[in-house]
């Protein structure tokens, strides 16, 4: 299966990164690259092959459910880009 | 000094030959005079770290030292240290002062560790030649029209010139064992789950490991001694008990089955390398070892499955870089949507980008089974040819990469070409398998070339002894580029 440039512009819109015309065509050229190298995985029959996700196929562990952090919102939020009132700023969303 | 052990390194500081503080300065000194040449750190903090061997130095004189106390460490730019800015090499964290510790720096603070500072890298970890990184590549300090390997090539770059004794590393395809084997260094990456993954930035998280890069397999088994460790903040870290990985160092070597994987010494491999890594392999013979033909048969099936996996494992975690809490924020936008678009372009640099698209891509509607799924499936097929060579022999030999350290700029425009240079480490990365780097020598054009040793699950010991051995009886350990 082929790449276009709409995929390209679909995937870039899908993670928020914004591309420019003049940049599509190039990225569709190393993207399909990158494609034809994974392509190589279908000519292996993988029926019956249990999908491995961990080496040791652990199962993720349960905790007791009590409070173990502290707050420390003002030593997070002094790194922000734009902070008021102990609230993240972001453009308006809602008019 | 600066070709000291890490041993002898704390024998001077216990028996108060030197100070921490004195060693520290020595090689901020030694970072000030050669790393504007070679670019292997992104932050330095003398104040921070000569703080930190002022504590040391109480703590050594008190009769509190353990065996790295007052010893510096650089770290790769990839684990969060509180106070220190964290940038994994990118833009969008180019501004980024942690707010906390990852385990890995806790564990160094608690065992009295000076941080050296922070080691360049490339952009959260994606490449092989570090030249991905927003602060520019590092050169090798063997060569300097060549790569230092990525993409802990800082960390490497740094130990290989002697800027540190030793430094840390991450690993999720390669990124400890090719850039050490490039620097003519050591590195391990240990098993799956046996070093925190907390506080670590996250690449691909179900391949990523971090581990020690140092001078010898002694010093990287005491660094290892200090990272290693269970930790419930990191939901894949493994609970075993603490273990000393210098326990099997001075085991000999007699009756040791080595695996020679025919895969890795097939087509592709450079003559200059294959006949380094058939000596150290003749030199391991003569130590009482014997060797065994294995077959990896899926080893080529390992640069796909890693190249659907790994990106789509990074365009989830790196779906966090909004601009909103922390990191860069792209000065002009019209709305929300336009702010995070506009904030990521200009974050990440064009390898990050790639990866996120293709990770996007094979992880939406409709391709997940393709290509997600189907890359798990072969990544169990790949993990069972190891247990099947395991069989046969103690551990695997070959190279750690394909050809010696290639020039700056020779692969950058060729993304593809980049990605085959992992052919020999990515493996076990998915299996997640222990595999080290050790030096063996060099190529035709005098850069080092790089023996691996695959271990079976939990076989750091093992490996750090098979690669001790080898150290004792030969000094390509010891070698060091000249003008550093």
């Amino acid at each position: 299966m082929s790449l276009t440039e709409a995929d390209v512009l679909r995937m870039a819109h899908l993670a928020r990164i914004e591309i420019e015309a003049r940049e599509v065509a190039p990225m569709l050229g190393q993207l399909s690259n990158i494609m034809r190298l994974v392509e190589q995985m279908q000519a292996v029959d993988t029926d019956g092959v249990a999908p491995m996700a961990h080496a040791q196929d652990l199962s993720l562990r349960l905790r007791e459910d009590r409070v173990t952090e502290q707050d420390q919102h003002a030593a997070f939020q002094a790194i922000a880009p734009q902070v008021e009132a102990g609230l993240y700023l972001v453009p308006k969303v809602i008019e | 000094m600066i070709n000291s052990s890490l041993k002898e390194l704390s024998a001077a500081l216990a028996a108060k030959k030197i100070s921490s503080r004195e060693l520290t300065q020595a090689f901020l000194d030694r970072i000030a005079q050669l790393n504007p040449a070679l670019n292997a750190f992104i932050t330095v903090d003398a104040e921070k770290s000569l703080a930190q061997a002022d504590a040391a130095d109480k703590r050594l004189a008190s009769g509190q030292g353990g065996p790295l106390t007052g010893i510096p460490v650089a770290q790769k730019d990839i684990f969060c240290a509180k106070g220190w800015r964290t940038t994994c090499g990118s833009k969008i964290l180019s501004n980024f002062v942690a707010p906390y510790d990852a385990q890995v720096i806790e564990r160094f603070d608690a065992a009295g560790v000076v941080n050296l500072g922070k080691t360049n890298m490339d952009e959260f970890a994606m490449g092989s030649s570090n030249e991905t990184s927003h602060f520019g590549p590092v050169k090798n300090p063997w060569d300097r029209l060549a790569v230092p390997g990525g993409s802990s090539g800082g960390s490497a770059a740094a130990v290989a010139a002697r800027l540190a004794p030793a430094a840390t590393g991450t690993d999720t395809g390669g990124s400890i064992r090719q850039p050490a084997a490039l620097t003519g260094i050591c590195g391990i990456k240990p098993t799956y789950g046996v070093v925190s993954r907390y506080g670590m930035i996250a690449f691909a998280s179900s391949l990523d490991q971090g581990g020690p890069m140092a001078k010898s397999a002694e010093d990287c088994a005491l660094l290892l001694n200090a990272m290693a460790g269970f930790d419930t903040r990191d939901s894949t870290s493994l609970d075993r008990a603490p273990q000393d990985y210098t326990r099997d160092l001075q085991q000999p070597l007699k009756g040791l089955r080595i695996g020679l994987p025919k895969e890795y010494f097939a087509e592709g491999l450079a003559p200059d390398v294959a006949r380094a890594v058939e000596a150290a392999i003749a030199e391991y013979k003569k130590l009482g070892a014997q060797t065994v033909e294995v077959s990896l048969p899926n080893t080529q099936l390992s640069i796909p499955v890693y190249y659907v996996l790994a990106p789509a494992e990074a365009s989830s975690n790196l779906s966090r870089y909004d601009g909103v809490r922390y990191g860069y924020r792209a000065p002009e936008y019209t709305d929300l949507m336009d702010m995070y678009k506009k904030t990521r372009a200009q974050g990440f640099g064009a390898e990050v980008k790639r990866r996120i698209l293709i990770g996007t891509y094979v992880l939406s509607a409709g391709y997940y089974d393709a290509y997600y799924l189907k890359a798990q499936k072969l990544r169990r097929l790949i993990a069972q040819d190891f247990t099947e060579a395991f069989r046969l022999c103690d551990v695997i030999m070959g190279p750690t990469a394909p050809t010696t350290a290639f020039n700056l700029g020779e692969k950058s425009d060729d993304p593809v070409a980049m990605y085959l240079s992992d052919i020999y480490t990515i493996a076990v990365n998915l299996a997640g398998l222990p595999g080290m780097s050790i030096p063996a020598g060099f190529g035709a054009n005098g850069r080092p070339v790089g023996l691996q040793i695959i271990g079976n699950y939990f076989a750091e010991a093992k490996m750090l002894n098979v690669a001790h051995q080898y150290q004792l009886a030969t000094d390509w350990h010891t070698r060091m580029p000249e003008g550093v």
